[in-house]
């Protein structure tokens, strides 16, 4: 059974279509790239298999259950995920809280959380920053501290928004890096919004194109950069759809 | 006439006052805090969760709520003080309650307009929040109890200028009091209303030298709650041990 399953998918904000009927799986443990110019739907993809939207028209699946339902039923299923934006949305606290906050909300004891954190930290690789002021941060850390603010969960879906685009490459080798090791050590299940075609080559086991709210074609990585079956696949691919 | 001379007595009478524990001087000084203090307690517990509920919430009229609570944060106190008169006067519809000339009203009175001043500046500091802090907080679980939590914390600097604002409109506030509590000697006169009446007898001394005084405790209260801003920088959504425990693993 796939962990996701979307079918025929619609999402309109205001009188844009954001999304236009699309039906994607997302296979257990796989590295699912979304690829696509900017406003083409990868982050209102992420945002309705992470529950915090609606689809206008459509079904979407999580692990076989019926998305659909109560805010109870949305948020029981929300919390098996966790989901990473393209600005770190930090709070105005220590890195330590940041990171403890979603295991706080889920009423773990504080030995637990000290626990888990340090463990998070470590992973991302900023052990012994527990203390400072989230605000300090620079960039590239503040977006380490959001990821493990979202493996501390243990998460069996990892949601990524495009969380290198505007990081320095040291940043992006670390963040990558982080991403493939909870891939491969603990099977979480990866989706990776991305308009770096490169770094989707390095990480993923499938890609999916969006474009314009459409979803153009998904495939095997080598398959689909090598032998794309749309026009407009070639045609993003090869850079001559501006975006 | 008075001059500089007065000002110049007044602070040495302020400092003699203070120090001699004058007990008329002590008494009025402790009901001006206890009836402001209560005020902005009551006007926080009211005024923080109507301001959160408005400013994050959706609904239809929300621009003219906030108007209308902008417009009562200048609520003039005169006119709070004439409306309790009328109510809580022995013939008034609430004149059964006999708290007409009592601290009580004056409390009251100060509520009313603590309330708005509260809720308006929660108001302008929640609605400030980050969009991706709201949904960054929903992401990570959160139901709407602990999203509101989690955004109020996020926000507890402006929560406590609500309550620096709250308190220092309540302190020095006279027109409202002056009116429901009478300025009765030894049981209602407070601060500001002595201020008025000394000033009135041509007292200026004595009254500058309360002026001093009510100005040094809202300076009090003010380092109080500045020290709670400056110490509120951890424990986001921590149970109360947190810190400690995070202290000894993370040095």
């Amino acid at each position: 059974m796939n962990l996701v399953e979307m079918i025929g998918v619609s999402k309109s904000f205001v009188d844009k279509a954001a999304l236009k009927g699309v039906s994607l799986s997302v296979r257990r443990g796989e590295i699912l790239s979304i690829i696509g110019p900017s406003g083409a739907g990868k982050t209102t993809l992420l945002r309705l298999i992470n529950l915090l939207i609606y689809p206008d028209e459509g079904k979407i699946f999580f692990e076989g259950v019926d998305t659909e339902g109560s805010e109870q039923h949305r948020r029981t299923l929300r919390r098996r995920m966790a989901m990473v934006f393209q600005h770190p949305a930090l709070f105005d606290a220590s890195v330590f809280d940041n990171v403890a906050l979603g295991l706080r909300i889920r009423g773990f004891s504080e030995r637990a959380v000290v626990e888990k954190v340090d463990e998070a930290l470590r992973y991302v690789g900023l052990s012994g920053l527990g203390r400072r002021r989230a605000a300090t941060l620079s960039a590239g850390e503040a977006q380490r501290v959001s990821l493990a603010r979202a493996l501390v969960l243990e998460p069996k879906l990892l949601l990524l928004d495009e969380p290198t685009a505007n990081l320095d490459p040291p940043n992006v080798a670390a963040i990558e890096n982080v991403v493939k090791r909870v891939n491969s050590d603990s099977k979480i299940t990866v989706v990776f919004a991305t308009h770096n075609l490169l770094q989707a080559k390095r990480l993923s086991d499938r890609v999916a194109f969006l474009w314009m709210g459409e979803l153009v074609e998904v495939g095997e990585t080598s398959e689909l950069f090598e032998n794309p079956k749309d026009e407009r696949t070639s045609l993003y691919l090869s850079g001559r759809i501006i975006y | 006439m008075p001059g500089w001379e007065e000002l110049f007595y007044g602070v040495f009478r302020a400092l003699q006052l203070i120090f001699s524990g004058d007990p008329e001087i002590a008494r009025i000084t402790f009901l001006s805090l206890r009836v402001s203090g209560a005020a902005t307690l009551l006007g926080g517990i009211i005024g923080i969760p109507l301001g959160a509920t408005i400013a994050l919430r959706s609904f239809r009229g929300k621009t003219i709520v906030i108007s209308m609570i902008n417009t009562l944060m200048g609520l003039p106190p005169v006119l709070v003080g004439l409306i309790f008169y009328i109510l809580l006067s022995s013939t008034g519809p609430l004149g059964f309650l006999h708290l007409i000339y009592t601290p009580e009203a004056m409390m009251l009175a100060q509520l009313t307009m603590v309330i708005p001043i509260v809720a308006g500046v929660v108001i302008t500091s929640t609605s400030g929040i980050d969009v991706g802090l709201r949904e960054a907080a929903i992401s990570l679980g959160a139901d709407a109890l602990q999203e509101v939590r989690i955004l109020l914390w996020e926000s507890r600097l402006g929560l406590l200028t609500a309550l620096v604002v709250g308190f220092g409109a309540a302190i020095s506030e006279v027109g409202a009091i002056m009116i429901v509590g009478g300025n009765l000697l030894g049981y209602t006169r407070a601060l500001t209303t002595s201020i008025v009446l000394l000033t009135n007898q041509g007292e200026f001394v004595e009254a500058i030298a309360l002026g001093i005084i009510l100005l040094a405790l809202a300076f009090l209260v003010n380092v109080v709650l500045t020290c709670l801003q400056m110490k509120s920088r951890s424990g986001l959504f921590a149970q109360t041990r947190s810190t400690k425990i995070n202290r000894k693993v993370e040095v």
